[in-house]
């Protein structure tokens, strides 16, 4: 695990802000501005390969500054050549990144990662995170006349949307 | 005159009188087409009832229809999200008189357990509804007591050939800070 956390930390040089794997679970905090390289760096590495990104979500903290964090769940579901045995390599690695509330912004990993396509408009969708380039960034749960981003904390809890009508 | 009387007095083994209301709601409560609107895990009990243990062919509400055209008793079973609502609204409207509504569930009762954004605070902000069953859910008791509920209601409503459509036609809810219900 520390090996991975090293060769991360190396390979991204100074995106990284923090790293950590508490509870066998390698983290790396990256900068904003430069999420998208670090991603297809450890898409494309050599050394790492995480072409399956599990998982993208958000999350907001909200009185923090920077007050939303994204966090991308990636593995490496590659075979790898151990002497002349074949066999499943076991990398997983969580990258998180923080957002601030204006603006809501961060680059899109779409290009990276196609099934990154609909867990961005998730994150657009609940938490308002606007994803840079995302070729279409509709809501995909909810429906177009709704009005702000349930999942933030200060959303209302009570507050009731306009039904929509009957659509074909 | 007194042949007529006569037939009348003697005609107890051959005919009966009644009231038209009373016979055709004795027809109608012994024969409801069902329209199962399931979408959520209420959706398990009402398969209980609706199976041979509980068996509610003995009410006569044995055939569920899959076209609101052919059904007369809509069951809403599950919870009802506001995407969902327009759809429910639609199937009741497509439904043909006469028609009666079963809230089945906590949630089609009052939104249930759900009070966020997502959940229509009960189904009656949407379509009339003529029978809650509470529960979360229900057990297949209580909506055999529904149903029987249901068809002692058609039994005494009046008027069999006016239409008893209640209309909530404003679908548009206004934007409120506090619970419809």
């Amino acid at each position: 695990m520390e090996e991975l956390l090293d060769r991360v930390r190396e390979l991204l040089g100074d995106a990284v802000v923090d790293s950590h794997s508490h509870f066998g679970d390698a983290t790396v905090l990256v900068k904003r501005e430069r999420v998208l390289e670090s991603l297809r760096t450890l898409r494309e590495h050599p050394d790492l390969r995480f072409n399956f990104l599990i998982d993208l979500t958000a999350v907001d903290y909200l009185g923090q500054d920077p007050r939303f964090e994204v966090v991308y769940h990636l593995a490496s579901i590659e075979t790898e050549l151990h002497g002349t045995e074949p066999s499943k390599v076991q990398r997983r690695l969580r990258v998180k990144t923080r957002v601030p509330e204006d603006p809501c912004e961060l680059d899109s990993a779409v290009e990276i990662w196609p099934a990154a396509n609909w867990m961005e408009r998730e994150a657009w969708d609940l938490y308002g995170v606007r994803f840079k380039g995302h070729p279409d960034l509709r809501r995909i749960l909810l429906y177009e006349e709704f009005k702000g981003h349930p999942l933030r904390k200060d959303y209302p809890k009570e507050r009731r949307q306009p039904l929509i009508g009957p659509r074909n | 005159m007194t042949q007529q009387r006569e037939l009348l007095r003697q005609g107890d083994d051959s005919f009966l009188t009644t009231k038209v209301d009373a016979v055709v709601n004795w027809g109608r409560k012994y024969s409801f087409f069902l329209y199962p609107f399931v979408t959520a895990c209420c959706g398990m009990e009402f398969m209980a009832v609706a199976g041979p243990r509980y068996d509610l062919d003995r009410f006569g509400a044995a055939l569920p229809r899959f076209s609101p055209r052919q059904a007369d008793l809509l069951m809403v079973v599950g919870t009802i999200s506001h995407r969902q609502a327009p759809i429910l609204k639609k199937v009741y409207d497509q439904m043909a008189e006469p028609k009666w509504v079963v809230a089945f569930g906590a949630c089609t009762c009052s939104g249930g357990p759900y009070n966020n954004y997502a959940t229509v605070q009960g189904i009656d902000t949407i379509v009339p509804v003529d029978i809650y069953i509470p529960g979360c859910p229900p057990r297949p008791e209580a909506v055999l007591d529904g149903i029987m509920k249901l068809q002692t209601f058609v039994q005494r409503s009046p008027g069999w050939n006016k239409p008893r459509h209640r209309e909530i036609s404003d679908l548009e809810l206004p934007i409120i800070e506090k619970p419809v219900a």
